[in-house]
């Protein structure tokens, strides 16, 4: 695919909509076109993150390995979602699995590359921190509202 | 003088005397929630009426009396359905009635959904848990005149993948080309396909249009709060959403005072309020 054809598909994913013209150029560099089939696996627990996803299509579900509990699926991630911090934060490793419930088509975003544009402009890498963060604590909070349980009855 | 208290669609009738209603039958949903399907009873010959999103006082008889949303459908008055989770010695006595017994029933009562206004608008119901139950009535309001509304979108959010209510109608609705049914569960194993997650995170799944939305919102309290801050983040005014509050009602008119929150009573000034109402009551630990 044509980097100027990738450009105006990124431009349609809600997470980087309104990125200014010369981060998105930025970003761009490291961007791919990722298809992953229903049944496959993005990644495992433990894994090197070395790649985040921006979901275009497709489902993927988070899932934690609990013991004798076998797997349990923590959450989905769809379209238009951001999978993935794991790349951001040191020692750069994934904490679930991440399996596709349908197919999925997403971008790849190589995290290696990413992290050395952010490390060489500031400005950039604080604009992708300041979206990470309004991501993590979206996450954080529905975490927490799904940890209340709110629809037990002891929870009433 | 204080007016004496009337139930809107039945004038002539004392609001504080049940009437009998004979049981049609029960109908499991989950395996705490059922729906009983009583024998419509006349008022003076009136067959009974109602709105969406207004509730009945049932009385089981020798044990007691709970406020139960209507879950049937307005358009159908040979039909009346309450959806009820079992979670105490009034609603225990209901799952086990049978078919042909009778229960009491006062109502209906409080104010129902913004239907009139919602024509022409698109409208978003965002659902938790049993709140999908006084919103049933608004889809089967709305699938049967489609055409006064826009875009209509259901968001439903419940435990797990066995507490989902309606799931034969949940599937029918989905095949709808013109209504976007989204379900979400709190907590699966990897049978289930659809979305993990709080009903919340749906809202990013759909086109909600702020400008021409109305919301209309009902589950747990925490849930309703939470969906607010994220409606009103997607740019809808709190004058466009709707809630349906859920307090300890007695009298049903507004009078003995048991579910008063803050200024309002839940059962006659709501129990669906527009948002402005009540917004200032939400996040106050005591009212």
């Amino acid at each position: 695919m044509q980097t100027q054809d990738l450009s105006i598909l990124l431009r349609k994913h809600p997470f980087i909509a309104d990125l200014e013209e010369e981060f998105l150029k930025t970003l761009l560099g490291c961007a791919s076109n990722a298809l992953f089939h229903e049944g496959s696996y993005l990644f495992h627990e433990g894994e090197t993150a070395s790649t985040f996803y921006l979901i275009r299509t497709g489902r993927v579900a988070l899932e934690l390995s609990a013991g004798q509990r076998g797997k349990i699926r923590i959450q989905t991630i769809g379209p238009g979602d951001v999978l993935g911090w794991s790349w951001l934060i040191s020692p750069y490793r994934w904490h679930f699995d991440g399996y596709a419930v349908e197919d999925v088509h997403a971008f790849a975003i190589d995290a290696t590359c990413l992290r050395t544009k952010c490390e060489n402009d500031h400005h950039f890498g604080y604009e992708m921190l300041k979206r990470f963060s309004e991501v993590l604590e979206q996450r954080l909070n529905a975490t927490r509202l799904q940890l209340l349980d709110i629809y037990s009855v002891s929870a009433k | 003088m204080m007016e004496p208290a009337i139930i809107p669609n039945q004038p002539n009738l004392d609001p504080m005397i049940p009437v009998p209603a004979t049981v049609r039958r029960i109908v499991w949903e989950t395996d705490d929630t059922f729906t009983l399907f009583l024998e419509p009873p006349l008022f003076d010959g009136m067959p009974f009426s109602f709105e969406p999103g207004q509730f009945n006082m049932l009385y089981a008889f020798g044990t007691g009396e709970a406020a139960i949303s209507i879950s049937s459908d307005p358009g159908k008055p040979g039909s009346l359905a309450h959806t009820i989770h079992r979670v105490g010695t009034v609603t225990s006595s209901f799952s086990k009635l049978k078919r042909g017994e009778m229960i009491g029933l006062r109502g209906p009562f409080g104010r129902s959904w913004p239907m009139k206004q919602a024509e022409g608008m698109d409208v978003c119901i965002v659902a938790g848990g049993i709140g999908l139950a006084p919103l049933r009535p608004v889809i089967y309001s709305i699938l049967k005149h489609r055409k006064k509304f826009a875009r209509l979108t259901l968001l439903y959010g419940a435990r797990t993948p066995l507490d989902l209510l309606y799931r034969v109608e949940l599937e029918q609705w989905n095949k709808h080309d013109d209504f976007e049914v989204l379900i979400t569960v709190d907590r699966s194993d990897s049978s289930w396909k659809g979305h993990i997650g709080v009903v919340t995170n749906l809202l990013s799944y759909i086109k909600l249009d702020a400008r021409s939305t109305i919301a209309m919102v009902c589950g747990p309290e925490i849930m309703m709060k939470y969906t607010v801050e994220e409606l009103k983040r997607r740019g809808l005014s709190s004058e466009q959403i709707y809630i349906s509050m859920e307090r300890n009602m007695k009298c049903g008119i507004g009078i003995c005072g048991h579910c008063q929150y803050g200024p309002k009573f839940v059962c006659k000034d709501g129990p669906v309020f527009r948002l402005p109402e009540v917004e200032h009551l939400i996040d106050k630990k005591e009212v």
